[in-house]
């Protein structure tokens, strides 16, 4: 998928990879998309509810082995 | 914004581990969308203060809290220490032992500091608000607190919280 900017959130717990998604989509503009990359297990959960609270869409959440990707696109 | 939420905060207690859920509930809620206030009176006045090594950790008369070391094989880190409360109660500089090795294992399990909690908040315009009366009744000074808070009483208090959606007492 493409994307315009990417997040290395790994490593971070509850709640910085959403405080830090929030800081970098304030320095993206309306339409981007994200790219996200976590290891909190949370953070599933926490993204899909992050996207519907703040109307920035979730266009995809993926697992793989102890990584977590999403992608976003911001209102 | 009128439909904007709210979340207002009472945050009373000072210890470490206290200190995470104001910060941590308040940072979020912004990024959320909140607009969020926190209202610091009595103990909760120390995570105001500029200098934060105060805040401390005790597992005297927790018995809430497990005693492992952020340290060793993982066989040694999953021992949990229990330690009478009679011997915590004795040993000299117990709590700022334990203080030291909660620290430790807040950094290996990539959780923020307190200072960077407060920070992130501040940065999102979260609303600091100190007990005035709380900061006489213990003898602060405003100089011992950081910038950008506003001093108020209960009816600053529930100017905001009136209006709010979420109010909670931690």
């Amino acid at each position: 998928m493409n994307f315009d900017k990417e997040l290395d959130a790994r490593g971070l717990n509850c709640p910085l990879p959403i405080l830090r998604t929030k800081k970098t989509l304030n320095e993206m503009t309306s339409g981007q998309t994200l790219k996200v990359i976590a290891t909190d297990p949370g953070s599933v959960k926490d993204f899909a509810a992050f996207a519907k609270q703040t109307g920035n869409e979730l266009l995809s959440s993926s697992e793989s082995g102890s990584e977590y990707t999403f992608f976003i696109q911001k209102k | 914004m009128d439909d904007q939420k709210k979340l207002a905060i009472i945050a009373t207690k000072g210890t470490l581990d206290w200190a995470y859920p104001p910060f941590i509930l308040a940072s979020t809620a912004a990024a959320l969308g909140y607009e969020t206030q926190i209202f610091f009176t009595f103990y909760g006045l120390q995570m105001l203060r500029k200098d934060l090594s105060g805040l401390k950790v005790s597992p005297l008369g927790n018995p809430g809290m497990p005693m492992k070391m952020p340290f060793g094989p993982k066989w040694f880190k999953d021992i949990n220490w229990n330690i009478p409360n009679a011997v915590q109660s004795i040993v000299p500089g117990y709590e700022s032992l334990a203080t030291a090795l909660m620290k430790q294992t807040i950094k290996n399990n990539g959780v923020a500091t307190i200072p960077e909690l407060r920070e992130l908040c501040q940065e999102a315009e979260v609303k600091f608000i100190a007990c005035q009366m709380t900061v006489e009744l213990f003898g602060f000074e405003h100089s011992d607190f950081i910038d950008g808070v506003e001093y108020g009483g209960a009816a600053t208090f529930f100017e905001f919280a009136g209006e709010s959606d979420i109010c909670l007492f931690i």
